[in-house]
């Protein structure tokens, strides 16, 4: 079903007894789940309100992220959060709506700088198990006027509620972007240069990692530190740098425009395990723990967040949460399904997340079972 | 606030004495002229003296009251600082007041992965204060910084001046150590990014101290910038001013700050600090961050920007004085202001291109009502803060202030903005809450309360207008 707007979605979950599953554009395929129903939210599109100068953006939950890029470009503006695009990672095909990345909290490298998601996110409108259309926020960037429900939907998974339209934050695209790109960097090097300059003052909005044999450059790893900003700015902040790190090779420093594009599509859309086989792990740690983590096996791995967040590519039968036991943080298991997706959390988190989700979906019809 | 239990409060010695059994005997305040103490918080026009006053020390201490307070059906309210103006603090005489005051200890500090770990009685300039040294601080900056606890910071989820760029508390909050109203102890996110699951610490921060109790915090540090070097702007127009902000944000321009005063508050600064403000009807100051060379590049743009909407004045900082020179008038505002006359301070926020219209209407409101009132607010992000001038020695002032206040309020939600933006919703707006949202709206909201705390026992009467909240709220009255 792909009602084309917020009424029919309210018949929709009225008339349905049975499990519903809740989709976007359908490119995050661990995300379905055995239902007797779909709803897709890709009927409900468009940019409803833009406004430049005030930095915000409502759109209905079906619209592409295409669109919004491009609506957003036409001023010179961008999603803060820069959301991955899971369909080479999948292999799925689609189009990734707002309302999947909203549902998931899809956060890529400028996490650690602009915030994930759900830092970007104002406001949302909903339909819940009862068939209510609930709002919660608005379209300002400071409210405090109730309970913060915007933050509870963004990564629910639709098992909260239909999400119909969402108001965002948006940012300029800066004039320059600059990358230092280290070749060859041990993991104890790269932590280094992560931690040296996520706590210098010069602004980072990407520190990663990507592994042995991308993009055919060559053979060795590459360890990235981006800025962004005014083009002066960039290029003294890239110097500073440097300088810190003078201690290693000196790094290659990228200024162009598509090369840039490239590497941090590579590092947001985990793009060289796209095509190799096994699961896809994704893990949120404390960054010095990346330490610990990679240690713990010989697999692949694709490094964002400045250390903090580890994509692991492991064979199918193991259960990378065991080995990383002790470890502090969580694991998702992204692609593959001889594993629970999600990492199950302490009793109280799991009777408070059950209260939650009994309130809001009484019925249990959405998305059942996808969350816990 | 609704009638206190009679039946509660007349069981007081009990619950004092369950208390002192689990409490140094420092711990338990309840002597009638020491309990006065917690009558109020910054809203003063609002005051009852608490059945007792708790001041626990550990996460430990703070669950052995929550259960017993749980046991005995005694409300609890949370308190920080007691800074809030939204009288989030106001105690009932047949509550607890939990105050967290005496846990302000640092128990950990970690550059490497830029974070403290702190018990949530601490201030929030301590937070920056423990990281200093290293050069790094606590981004979020309310204006009672100096006074106000991280717990209530996280209660109300507060903001500040250089929110525009490094976001409020929960942009910067990352993990907590809640007790909930039965005793539970619950650790919900940590040092490491983003929840597994649900986003419980997303509706945590802003929650008002009604799911739980916050007693430790894992929170984001940053680098302090190279330097900051602001940039004071006059205009003999709102309009152009408002403008002026919306053209600088397009620009691709982020400044940390971006503030705003109104001529009857620039007058009575300057009466009050003697900053040197020009005459003007409206007056920006702009920061904005970097190396030497990054400031005055950034500057220069916000200038050639700022030239285009024809400023009676342009005043760039050069030296840290001059720097300080410029923000004295604005931290001085509100003093300024209180020593004109009594004064209520707003918080509504607009969408940034509703900004001269909602000035006029508040000029011509302000007309209407026969009530003075001025204006100074975060511009770059709507936020308001309308101070309007009354007497309260005079009969009627005060509900004719409160009158002008929520009409101003309810303004900022028609023209699409909200009731608060970073004061928090308290006793103060709590009535008006059916302005902004429908009863279904506010509904899943206390649904979300009857998840943590079913009995509503903490922080019962805020928020909620009473009367939507009533049935919920009845089983702890009868």
């Amino acid at each position: 079903m792909k009602p084309i707007d917020e009424k029919s979605v309210v018949e929709i979950v009225q008339s349905t007894a049975g499990p519903l599953q809740i989709v976007g554009g359908g490119t995050r395929s661990k995300d379905l789940v055995t239902a007797d129903k779909t709803l897709s939210v890709a009927g409900l599109s468009g940019v409803s309100l833009y406004e430049p100068g005030a930095l915000t953006l409502v759109a209905q939950a079906g619209t592409p992220i295409a669109e919004i890029n491009r609506v957003l470009a036409a001023e010179r503006q961008r999603l803060a959060f820069e959301p991955m695009d899971h369909r080479g990672l999948l292999s799925t095909s689609g189009e990734p709506t707002i309302g999947g990345a909203v549902a998931a909290n899809v956060s890529g490298p400028r996490r650690i700088q602009a915030g994930a998601c759900r830092d970007s996110l104002l406001g949302v409108r909903f339909v819940d198990g009862a068939g209510r259309i609930l709002k919660n926020g608005g379209r300002v960037m400071k409210n405090v006027t109730g309970y913060d429900l915007v933050k509870l939907m963004a990564g629910s998974r639709g098992t909260l509620g239909v999400v119909t339209e969402v108001s965002l934050k948006v940012q300029a695209i800066p004039e320059c972007t600059g990358t230092l790109a280290w070749s060859g960097l041990g993991w104890a090097a790269a932590l280094k240069v992560f931690s040296g300059a996520l706590g210098s003052p010069y602004d980072i909005t990407g520190a990663a990692r990507l592994p042995e044999g991308w993009g055919n450059r060559d053979e060795s790893s590459w360890t990235f530190i981006r800025v962004e900003g005014l083009e002066n700015s960039v290029k003294y902040r890239l110097g500073e740098l440097q300088k810190t790190f003078a201690e290693f090779p000196a790094p290659k420093v990228i200024l162009d425009h598509e090369e840039n594009q490239q590497i941090w599509q590579s590092v947001r859309n985990v793009s060289p395990f796209g095509d190799k086989v096994g699961n896809v792990w994704r893990t949120s740690v404390k960054p010095t723990d990346m330490i610990s983590v990679v240690g713990k096996s010989d697999y692949e791995h694709v490094v964002d967040w400045g250390g903090g967040l580890v994509w692991t590519l492991a064979p199918e039968d193991v259960d990378l949460r065991q080995i990383l036991k002790g470890i502090e943080g969580y694991s998702t298991l992204v692609r593959g399904d001889a594993f629970p997706s999600f990492e199950p959390e302490n009793a109280i988190v799991t009777r408070l997340s059950e209260g939650l989700r009994q309130k809001f979906d009484p019925r249990g019809i959405f998305n059942p079972g996808l969350m816990g | 606030m609704p009638a206190p239990n009679t039946e509660v409060i007349g069981r007081k010695a009990q619950i004092v004495r369950r208390l002192r059994s689990v409490l140094p005997s420092d711990a338990v305040i309840d002597a009638p002229e020491e309990t006065r103490a917690y009558e109020c918080d910054a809203l003063t026009a609002y005051r009852c003296a608490p059945l007792c006053a708790v001041l626990p020390r550990t996460t430990h201490e703070v669950s052995q009251i929550l259960k017993i307070c749980s046991e005995e059906g005694v409300p609890v309210v949370p308190r920080g600082a007691g800074t809030s103006l939204a009288g989030g603090a106001l105690p009932t005489a047949d509550s607890v007041i939990l105050g967290v005051a005496r846990m302000n200890e640092v128990l950990e500090t970690d550059y490497e992965n830029r974070f403290v770990r702190v018990q949530t009685g601490r201030t929030n300039l301590a937070v920056t204060g423990a990281v200093e040294g290293e050069d790094f601080f606590y981004a979020p900056d309310p204006s009672s910084q100096l006074a106000c606890a991280i717990a209530g910071n996280i209660a109300m989820n507060s903001g500040g001046a250089h929110c525009l760029k490094y976001g409020v508390t929960t942009n910067n909050l990352m993990g907590v150590t809640l007790v909930l109203m039965n005793g539970d102890i619950v650790e919900i996110g940590g040092a490491h990014l983003d929840a597994a699951g649900l986003d419980l610490l997303g509706v945590i921060c802003g929650s008002e101290g009604q799911l739980g109790v916050v007693t430790e915090a894992t929170l984001r540090i940053l680098r302090k910038p190279e330097g900051a070097r602001p940039i004071l702007m006059g205009f003999d127009d709102n309009e152009i001013a408002g403008t002026c902000v919306s053209d600088i944000i397009k620009a691709g321009i982020l400044p940390v700050a971006i503030e705003f005063m109104d001529r009857p508050c620039i007058r009575a600064t300057e009466a009050f600090a003697g900053a040197g403000y020009p005459d003007v009807e409206a007056l920006l100051i702009v920061e904005v961050e970097g190396s030497e060379a990054e400031i005055d590049d950034q500057l220069a743009r916000i200038v050639e920007i700022a030239r285009r909407h024809n400023p009676v004045e342009l005043r760039e900082s050069k030296s840290s004085e001059e720097s300080a020179r410029i923000w004295l008038g604005r931290k001085s505002a509100f003093g300024a202001m209180g020593q004109i006359n009594d004064y209520m301070c707003l918080d509504g926020t607009i969408p940034v291109t509703e900004l001269p219209f909602v000035l006029r209407r508040i000029g011509e409101m302000s007309k209407e009502y026969g009530l003075d009132v001025g204006n100074v607010f975060h511009a770059g992000d709507g936020n308001m803060h309308p101070l309007i001038l009354f007497d309260a020695n005079k009969p009627g002032d005060l509900e004719l202030c409160e009158a002008f206040g929520a009409d101003i309020l309810r303004l900022c939600v028609e023209v699409g903005g909200c009731l608060t933006g970073e004061h928090g919703v308290g006793i103060e707006k709590r009535d008006l809450m059916i302005d902004q949202y429908a009863p279904n709206d506010l509904d899943i909201q206390m649904a979300v309360k009857d998840v943590f705390d079913p009995d509503w026992l903490l922080n019962p009467a805020k928020v909620f207008p009473l009367e939507a909240s009533q049935t919920r709220r009845m089983p702890v009255q009868s």
